[in-house]
């Protein structure tokens, strides 16, 4: 039915010559499509882009620039540590209290950036989505990115703590990049899950900063899991963060690991990363017509 | 033979009217939909409730590699669905489209760019948003900031730039995409008069390039001139297709009601009980039927009314628009009396060479003004037809491809002699004026 008019002149033939299969074929996706990878790989440039994107505009215009990365621990470490460590007296055992409070800020701080930074990267990033195709996994995802490079900041200011109290490291430290792996897992499964919800119910973007408030106090980060009373610590570490901010504590300061809450930490958020994964891919078609 | 680089086969969109009415339901109304009525919800989220919007039916089309085609079609007649599932931004719900080559879309100039970053900053990010890889950037960079005219403002925020050069960077970056297939959606509707030309030059070379382009825009004139195919969607169909010309022809007669001709019975006819009209038509000279009036061609328009009471003494007016501007007007030169009652004509001969490149309406006035003015028929855009320029080089443009401003475009007589060497300077001046003359109404 279609007859195209002949191609005008020869000016106008295409110097391309066409492949035989289609690059690309658009259809209504399958609610299980596996995971691009390839289609992933192709945009790592736009990845990388968005990552710097965040890192450099967030400090643009500011007179401290990067410094406000390890102000903010810092601060919070000084707070903790005048009203809990001194006022309050709560006991850090061997490890001078200002450095325990600082082991279970840095993975926290990163957590609730990540996971409040990516959940609402897709609603800050709609005009990219309306306007341009790329793998929409890639916006939390450098959200995430962006994050960890503030994390990895931070670390040098813990290791100059160290030199400062004089705690020198173990072999322990060896597993301290598994435990940036773990956390750096949880953060981006939690995050692109709520990023994608956060499309259709913008309530999540207004609790989810409640939540991670609230969450904290739940979790082993200014004050030692030995405050808990031993009968009760399988109900604390059913909180997966509690497991993997101990297991940095424990990689940072020598002190032994416990392995039972850190596997279980670790099955949860290989389970919830896959889980967040699939969701989002499947809540990721109608992202530009409900945006 | 060679093979289509886009085919397009039975495309549908539809959009669920409820979901789109209720487009950020919160959380707690889910809550409370799905504690209050359980099973309803359960319903709901199986078969989609409310009524559905097709924005696009049953659409097939296959373009040619090397091809330049418009999509033309009144505000939402689907073009700009149809592009964004070309382009990968929304997913149909059900055909297929495969795509033989990279694409580039760009619906809108300066996607991603950010206001904190530096123009430099900027062509990098916006350029990787559009597919481009940072070699590919970095090779580019110089004509890119020439192109955009902005050498000097280059590490400056984007922030603090005016409008305008905001508008030349962005288009700067897409004009220098190199992907098989370009989709642009109307980007050209920005930045001032000049540069708009500059990039409708642009977007000839990227066609001439031998690239694929697919073409959405309100500004026929450019879409002539531009592509060599076009189509025509409404509501969601794929209502025409062919050489441009006619698609917009076709367009017109559609989108104003109107086309070259229109007749009325007389019970519908617009006019007074002294006088109603019966047709107008708009022919070439020698009377055929027009669907595509070249600039050269003499236009006829031929008025029939008829005139229902003896000594009836009045003129004819049509009044010509384009551009959304009145063109010219022409009257009658006297009042004519008719003194029978009965069906009389009226036409008119615009002389060729004279009218501009794109579509013109037409509006008609039938009065007599002896004292008060009195009218028997006033009408807007009863007719429309579309001009355009075969580019042979006879007309007024000449060899001057890029768009001339006007609502007229009469082919007038240019001398350009020697007037000696004493005079250098005048002669300077002279030489200048034009150029710079242009340069503002272009």
């Amino acid at each position: 039915m279609l007859e195209g008019p002949p191609i005008e002149t020869e000016s106008r033939q295409s110097p391309y010559t066409l492949p035989n299969k289609p690059l690309v074929v658009i259809e209504p996706r399958k609610a299980w499509a596996p995971l691009n990878l390839r289609d992933l790989w192709t945009y790592r440039e736009l990845f990388y882009f968005l990552i710097w994107r965040d890192v450099k505009v967030r400090y643009k215009q500011t007179i401290l620039g990067v410094l406000w990365v390890v102000i903010q621990p810092l601060m919070a470490t000084l707070i903790f540590t005048i009203f809990l460590g001194v006022l309050a007296r709560i006991p850090s055992g061997d490890v001078p209290y200002p450095l325990l409070v600082f082991t279970g800020l840095l993975p926290w701080t990163f957590f609730s950036a990540a996971v409040t930074g990516s959940g609402n990267s897709l609603v800050s990033n709609a005009h990219l989505i309306t306007k341009v195709y790329f793998p929409r996994m890639i916006i939390p995802g450098a959200a995430i990115g962006g994050r960890l490079l503030d994390f990895a900041v931070s670390l040098t200011i813990l290791a100059a703590l160290m030199v400062y109290y004089g705690v020198a490291p173990t072999k322990n430290i060896l597993l301290l990049p598994v435990m940036v792996a773990l956390i750096t897992i949880f953060s981006w499964g939690f995050g692109m899950w709520a990023s994608a919800a956060n499309v259709k119910y913008r309530d999540i973007g207004v609790v989810l900063p409640v939540f991670i408030q609230l969450w904290m106090f739940v979790s082993p980060v200014a004050y030692p899991v030995s405050l808990i009373p031993p009968d009760w610590r399988w109900l604390y570490f059913l909180n997966p963060i509690a497991g993997i901010v101990e297991g940095f504590r424990s990689s940072i300061l020598g002190t032994p690991f416990n392995w039972g809450p850190l596997i279980y930490a670790a099955i949860v958020a290989v389970i919830l990363f896959f889980h967040s994964a699939y969701a989002f891919k499947k809540m990721e078609r109608s992202f530009a017509d409900i945006i | 033979m060679t093979n289509p680089i886009i085919r397009v086969e039975d495309l549908n969109k539809s959009y669920a009217l409820n979901r789109i009415t209720v487009s950020n339901p919160t959380l707690r109304d889910s809550l409370v939909e799905t504690f209050r009525a359980p099973l309803k919800t359960l319903r709901n989220a199986y078969s989609s409730p409310g009524e559905t919007f097709w924005a696009l039916k049953n659409i097939n089309l296959e373009v040619m590699p090397g091809e330049v085609v418009g999509i033309i079609g009144r505000n939402g007649a689907g073009k700009s669905t149809l592009l964004k599932i070309l382009s990968r931004i929304t997913e149909p719900t059900s055909g297929r489209v495969e795509l033989y080559g990279r694409v580039g879309s760009l619906l809108e100039v300066g996607t991603g760019f950010h206001p904190e970053l530096s123009g430099r900053e900027n062509i990098f990010l916006n350029g990787v948003i559009l597919g481009m890889n940072r070699r590919e950037i970095r090779e580019k960079f110089d004509e890119i900031v020439a192109f955009a005219e902005l050498e000097k403002f280059i590490d400056t925020p984007v922030k603090r730039y005016s409008s305008g050069m905001y508008v030349r960077l962005a288009f700067a970056v897409a004009a220098h995409l190199s992907p098989e297939i370009l989709i642009v959606d109307e980007v050209l509707a920005v930045g001032d008069l000049a540069f708009q030309n500059k990039c409708l030059g642009k977007m000839q070379d990227v066609s001439l390039a031998g690239r694929t382009v697919l073409f959405v825009s309100h500004n026929l004139p450019a879409v002539s001139r531009l592509c060599s195919r076009a189509v025509l969607l409404e509501s969601g169909h794929l209502i025409s297709e062919g050489p441009t010309q006619d698609v917009v022809t076709n367009y017109l007669e559609g989108a104003f009601a109107a086309g070259p001709s229109r007749e009325w019975d007389l019970e519908h006819a617009p006019g007074t009980k002294e006088l109603k009209l019966v047709s107008v038509n708009v022919t070439k000279e020698d009377g055929t039927r027009l669907t595509d009036v070249s600039v050269h061609d003499k236009v006829q328009v031929k008025l029939k009314y008829r005139v229902a009471i003896p000594n009836l003494k009045f003129r004819c007016a049509l009044i010509f628009f384009t551009q959304g501007t009145c063109a010219f007007a022409s009257v009658e030169p006297q009042e004519t009396l008719r003194k029978e009652p009965g069906i009389y004509s009226s036409t008119v001969t615009v002389p060729g060479d004279l009218l501009a490149e794109g579509e013109y309406m037409i509006g008609i006035s039938i009065f007599a003004s002896r004292g008060v003015k009195q009218h028997f028929v006033r009408l807007e855009n009863v007719i429309a037809f579309h001009v355009s320029d075969p580019m042979t080089g006879r007309s007024a443009r000449g060899d001057y491809a890029e768009r001339i401003a006007g609502v007229v475009s009469p082919r007038l007589t240019w001398e350009s002699t020697y007037e000696g060497s004493r005079s250098v300077t005048e002669i300077q001046d002279h030489d200048a004026l034009p150029d710079a003359a242009l340069g503002r109404v272009l």
